[in-house]
């Protein structure tokens, strides 16, 4: 695999949509991948079954990210089966949509502890064996409404937000051992989060499609590879045009 | 990760970390200072983790305040040895 370390891919949120698009396309890199999923068991399983099928290999990961505990189980667990975690994609993420004033506080919370916390702890865990091997790639998912209004999504926009400056400043953190932090920040992408979204923003993608998670996917997979050694701090968006 | 390690050879380990780090190895020694070894904060966390998996000792970031030369950061590792 081109001289990088023995090592897996974590991506969490990977038992559907843009998570498991991004596992698939991590396992034909070559990385075996952990599959970590929080409630949908059968969806991780089908994504592993794909990985492995195609002569891949891939496990499937319980684990709710918003739980503080859970970072040290995923990793002891992907570091005993496949070895140390050398790509991080955080990937997992909710919303909970309304206007501000309706937000309570349970619904800020969760987004914010899911989107946000749940990739910190989880970067905080990763750094440490990422450093010590002098190769890492963290690529959090960010979205495009954390740097464009979208009114509904004051939460799910601030956990993006912080995403992409927290990529930022642990990408300026860790640079110099080998260690690159990105993020990608998807425009609108058919996935079942994306369902029930109004046709009318279609009309103002200039492309005039929504994306594809496979489309995500490739980005993701650019940023983990050794081509982008140099590329780091960066939030690569995909989304059609839709933010030029 | 050693029973019982000895002041001498955590030293020798400290030294091992820094050259690995890009310190010049004439500038290394019992009592030289971080700074002038370009070692950074960067350095040093990486250094608590080669304690952390060598010796079991667990340096938390406030432990680190303040440890500005080698006879410092062994000193600490030798005071928190289980």
């Amino acid at each position: 695999m081109n001289g990088r370390p023995e090592g897996s891919a974590l991506v969490t949120g990977a038992s559907r949509g843009i998570g498991a698009a991004i596992a698939g396309a991590l396992a034909n890199d070559g990385w075996p991948v952990g599959v970590n999923y929080r409630q949908d068991s059968e969806g991780a399983e089908a994504v592993v079954k794909q990985i492995t099928d195609a002569g891949g290999r891939a496990i499937a990961l319980q684990g709710d990210v918003s739980d503080p505990e859970t970072a040290d189980q995923l990793f002891k667990r992907l570091e005993d089966e496949l070895g140390p975690v050398l790509v991080l994609v955080n990937n997992a993420g909710v919303r909970a949509d309304g206007l501000s004033p309706q937000i309570d506080d349970e619904d800020w919370q969760k987004v914010i502890d899911t989107n946000l916390s749940a990739a910190f702890r989880l970067t905080r865990r990763a750094l440490r064996p990422m450093i010590r091997a002098r190769y890492g790639r963290v690529v959090n998912i960010a979205s495009i409404v954390g740097q464009r209004a979208n009114p509904g999504q004051a939460n799910y926009a601030a956990s993006k937000a912080g995403l992409v400056a927290l990529t930022k400043t642990v990408a300026a953190e860790v640079a110099k051992r080998g260690v690159t932090v990105n993020a990608v920040a998807p425009g609108l992408i058919e996935t079942e989060m994306t369902e029930g979204i109004g046709g009318n923003l279609l009309e103002h993608v200039p492309a005039r499609r929504a994306g594809t998670p496979e489309e995500v996917a490739e980005c993701v997979r650019f940023l983990a590879s050794d081509g982008a050694t140099y590329v780091t701090g960066v939030c690569l968006t995909v989304d059609g045009g839709l933010t030029a | 990760m050693s029973t019982t390690a000895t002041r001498q050879e955590i030293e020798q380990r400290v030294f091992q970390a820094l050259e690995e780090f890009g310190a010049e190895p004439d500038q290394i020694g019992p009592d030289a200072e971080f700074e002038a070894m370009d070692v950074d904060s960067l350095d040093l966390v990486e250094l608590a983790q080669i304690v952390e998996d060598d010796y079991g000792v667990q340096l938390k970031g406030e432990d680190m305040e303040g440890i500005t030369t080698v006879r410092q950061a062994v000193d600490l590792v030798v005071s928190k040895l289980p």
